[in-house]
């Protein structure tokens, strides 16, 4: 029989693997706007790849907390107070990132539009610098107490390794977003959006080289959980290889699925590596969060196993058909929406 | 202030903002897919105008409550940590449901309803925005199944200090939600009707040009619409209100500032009262209506906030108070039965105008109609106000106090920050959401014809920092 504490502990990463995959291209194509798009024209071309999907991929990362909520309660208690300030401007980042969207082209003027572009660079960077910085200190560890209480500060998190895990995932969506802009546009915002994926492809690189260095160091992912995480990890660095070359020769496409591979390979390492604790607690072992400690009760990983498991194929399928209704690419030309 | 009257008053600030968005995402939706659903079996183009018009209204609207609902759901665990952690295995089990069935649902086909207009067939463009009605209606019969919870607990047991789940299903069957997602429903269904009507008679008053008749039927849609909504509102409320002196007879004293038991009891009409001195001092009491209210009867007991209070400390111990904070309650229930009466005469008085084909002369009736827009937002406010304060000292009625709920390791400076950021955000943010609906409603033009082809000005500008 399937362990059900386990069996969510997977399904919570298969939830944040979806959320990086799908909402880690588009806060790539906030952070690029600004830099592929030289016209007001261009910057909405840029907008409307995203604009029918952006907000079923942010749920995603809803349904992720809510599911953290649901089968892991002490973890989402702990998380979510301890990493309090951080998650306040991760919340005010989305918060004018998700209005913009919308916002943005229902005005005619300049000073308005420029405000908006603004709020969708810095309310896709913010996020995806934090999540980075979240991740990696849940598995370096944090002050936890005896009581599963956080006794740090937002200072606390700004550990070399979480900031550099912050600017790797900056860097990964940076490269995720080119690539499914190199998919998606056409006309000059696909050639500057290409030429990118050649620049940030190679920084980000480096930095993951760097990443798993400190990483090896600073925590015990890749060391004491046996066989998976070092497996994963080569995976995860053989993708992103892949990745460079398949771009380098203009096979967009097969890029994108092998970047979409770095990633999910790069949270499950993490994940495995974690496994069986949900947090780790820097002052004590003993006082970690694990899958058992922190989980709901049997009765409720139960009821959450079957409607999850009946829900989830529903959601992938119709959520797939948009990504088809949507898949053809957008030029200046195109009738846009946002 | 200490921390836990923050991150009271920042749960208040942003629950009650994002149900500003909530009820009219919950009646535009249902609407804006009749109007649909009309032009697809009919091909009237009128009706596709108004399913364009109010479509984009909804769609404004519609972002405001998104980005306002993630903050409340990462709430529950930056805040109030130790009640996710006393009632995660009840409470996050709807949540995750929610966002499983409903939320997808909404977001994903309100993408391919606002954006694939051209990529579909007329029939499935339709059903997208009926998934959207669906999608956002059921996300509050989810949110409410948890919210039920917390004033009426079921399907539950109390094990090592956690409230463990017992009954999936009985959560569902809870008797509160099937009051309380009716009465929301229909709240939506009002604040839908009203929002339409008056920039409707706005528009009729002002002869708008070209779009005569597409605010003529926007108008008599919306009264039938909002006629329906609001009786259903008002029948079910009494339901609730009998729900309530079964379950929380406290906070029924309260809303009706009743010191002692009365039997019959009357329905106050004003009542001053001595919080010190705890005695009334002044009142207006219809007599028996609050019996009749209560039982459907013209006796029966309905008890006193005074003699509860000596109930309540036999069971849950002396040393609290139980009593909710007694002038909110009691002016939040007759602001929401207020403007309830006053939509019902309003919607009756715009039914009785469009039957006698009287709505052309009434010109003094469209011009204030605009105003009653206000009137379900307050009414939706004040009701969310009566439920949750009346349930205090409360976080979970019965099992759990507001004071035990709190993070303890949040500090008053975290919370300052994040209540000044919060606020300072949703008060810009509003102020934009009423300009653009304003931009759109005034000038359907707005909605027609893009300002697609921007300026050459705008065009050449890069975008600096
Ligand atoms: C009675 C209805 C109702 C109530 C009481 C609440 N909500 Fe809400 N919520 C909705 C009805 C709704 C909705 C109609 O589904 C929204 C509003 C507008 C919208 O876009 O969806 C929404 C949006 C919304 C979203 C964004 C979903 C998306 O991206 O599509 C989240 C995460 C929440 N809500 C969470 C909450 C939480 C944690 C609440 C508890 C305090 C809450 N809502 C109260
Ligand atoms: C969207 C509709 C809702 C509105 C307008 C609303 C309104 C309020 C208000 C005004 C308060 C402050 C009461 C006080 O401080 O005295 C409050 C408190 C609270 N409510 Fe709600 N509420 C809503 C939905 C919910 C839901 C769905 C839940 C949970 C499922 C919930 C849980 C809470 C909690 C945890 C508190 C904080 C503790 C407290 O101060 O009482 N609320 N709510
Ligand atoms: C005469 C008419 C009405 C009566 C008797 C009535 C009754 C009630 C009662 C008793 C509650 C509290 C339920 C509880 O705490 O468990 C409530 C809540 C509420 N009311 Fe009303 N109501 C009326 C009209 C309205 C109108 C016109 C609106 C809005 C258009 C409205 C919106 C709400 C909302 C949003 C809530 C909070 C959610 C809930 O607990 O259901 N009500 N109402």
């Amino acid at each position: 029989m399937i362990e059900l504490n386990a069996l969510w502990f997977l399904l919570i990463a298969v939830l944040f693997i979806g959320f990086f995959i799908l909402e880690g291209f588009d806060y790539g194509v906030g952070m690029l706007l600004p830099f592929l798009g030289k016209t007001d024209r261009e910057r909405r071309q840029i907008i409307n790849t995203i604009g029918p999907v952006w907000d079923g991929n942010e749920v995603w990362m809803i349904t992720a907390g809510g599911a953290m909520f649901a089968a892991f309660p002490h973890w989402y208690a702990t998380l979510f107070s301890g990493f309090y300030l951080a998650l306040v401007l991760m919340l005010l980042a989305l918060i004018l990132r998700g209005v913009a969207f919308e916002f943005r082209s229902k005005q005619p003027g300049k000073r308005w539009r420029q405000w908006w572009d603004r709020a969708i660079f810095f309310g896709s960077f913010l996020p995806a610098l934090l999540w980075g910085v979240a991740l990696a200190n849940i598995v370096r560890g944090v002050p936890i107490d005896e009581n599963m209480i956080y006794t740090g500060d937002l200072l606390t998190l700004l550990n070399p390794l979480g900031l550099l895990a912050g600017v790797v995932a900056v860097a990964a969506f940076v490269v995720h977003g080119a690539i499914f802009l190199a998919l998606k546009t056409d006309g000059a915002v696909r050639e500057r959006a290409e030429a990118m994926t050649k620049k940030a492809g190679p920084v980000l690189t480096v930095l993951i080289a760097l990443l798993v260095i400190v990483g090896y160091f600073e925590t015990d992912v890749l060391t004491t959980q046996g066989v998976v995480p070092p497996i994963t990890a080569i995976g995860s660095g053989a993708a992103l290889l892949a990745t460079g070359w398949l771009v380098n020769d203009k096979r967009f496409g097969w890029g994108f699925f092998t970047m979409c591979l770095h990633i999910a390979l790069t949270v499950i390492t993490v994940f495995r590596g974690l496994f069986p604790r949900v947090m780790v607690s820097s002052l004590n072992p003993d006082w970690s969060l694990t899958i058992y400690n922190a989980s709901s009760s049997e009765y409720t990983l139960q009821v959450m196993t079957v409607v999850a498991l009946i829900l989830v194929p529903i959601v992938l399928v119709y959520q797939g058909w948009t990504y088809w209704v949507f898949r053809k690419r957008i030029s200046t030309g195109s009738k846009l929406e946002y | 202030m200490d921390s836990l009257s923050l991150a009271r008053l920042q749960f208040a600030v942003t629950t009650v903002y994002h149900f500003f968005f909530v009820p009219l995402t919950l009646g535009l939706s249902v609407f804006v897919a009749i109007t649909q659903t009309v032009y697809w079996r009919t091909g009237n183009e009128t009706y596709w105008k108004m399913a364009r018009f109010w479509g984009k209204l909804f769609a404004v609207n519609f972002a405001m409550g998104v980005v306002t609902g993630i903050v409340q759901e990462f709430q529950f665990g930056m805040n109030w940590s130790e009640y996710a952690r006393f009632m995660g295995d009840i409470f996050g089990a709807p949540l995750a449901v929610e966002a499983l069935l409903a939320f997808f649902l909404e977001s994903i086909f309100l993408g391919v309803w606002i954006f694939g207009a051209d990529k579909l067939p007329l029939w499935a463009h339709t059903g997208a925005i009926w998934l959207v009605a669906i999608g956002s209606n059921v996300s509050a019969l989810w949110i409410l199944v948890a919210n039920s919870f917390m004033q009426q607990p079921v399907g539950y047991a109390i094990e090592g200090g956690r409230a463990v789940m017992t009954d999936f299903f009985a959560l569902l069957a809870n008797p509160n939600v099937w009051v309380q997602f009716p009465h929301v429903f229909s709240s939506g269904m009002t604040t839908a009707a009203f929002f339409v009507l008056g920039i409707s008679a706005w528009h009729l008053l002002r002869k708008t040009e070209n779009y005569q008749e597409v605010f003529r039927t926007s108008f008599r849609w919306s009264v039938v619409y909002g006629l329906i909504g609001v009786v259903a509102v008002m029948f079910i409320g009494h339901s609730q209100m009998q729900h309530m002196v079964r379950t929380q007879p406290m906070k029924v004293a309260a809303a009706e500032g009743l010191f002692q038991s009365e039997d019959p009891a009357g329905l106050s009409l004003f009542t001053i009262g001595s919080l010190d001195e705890r005695k009334e001092i002044f009142s207006i009491r219809i007599p028996y209506l609050l019996s009749i209210l209560s039982y459907n009867r013209l006796d029966g007991e309905v008890k006193g906030f005074l003699d509860l209070q000596q109930e309540y400390e036999q069971t849950y111990g002396a040393g609290v108070s139980y009593i909710p904070p007694i002038a909110i309650n009691y002016w939040s229930f007759r602001a929401m039965v207020g403007a309830g009466m006053l939509m019902l005469a309003l919607a009756g008085y715009a039914f009785y105008l469009i039957r006698a084909g009287k709505l052309e002369g009434a010109g003094r009736f469209l011009r204030w109609a605009p105003l009653a827009i206000l009137l379900p937002y307050i009414a939706n406010t004040a009701g969310w106000i009566l439920t949750e304060v009346g349930r205090q000292p409360w976080i979970v009625f019965g099992l759990q106090r507001v004071e035990e709920a709190v993070s303890p390791n949040v500090t008053t400076g975290m919370l300052l920050f994040s209540l000044v950021g919060f606020t300072l955000i949703y008060g810009a943010l509003m102020a934009i959401d009423v300009f653009l609906l304003r931009y759109f409603a005034v000038k359907p033009d707005h909605v027609f014809f893009k300002a697609d082809e921007a300026d050459p000005a705008l065009e050449a500008v890069e975008m600096t920092f």
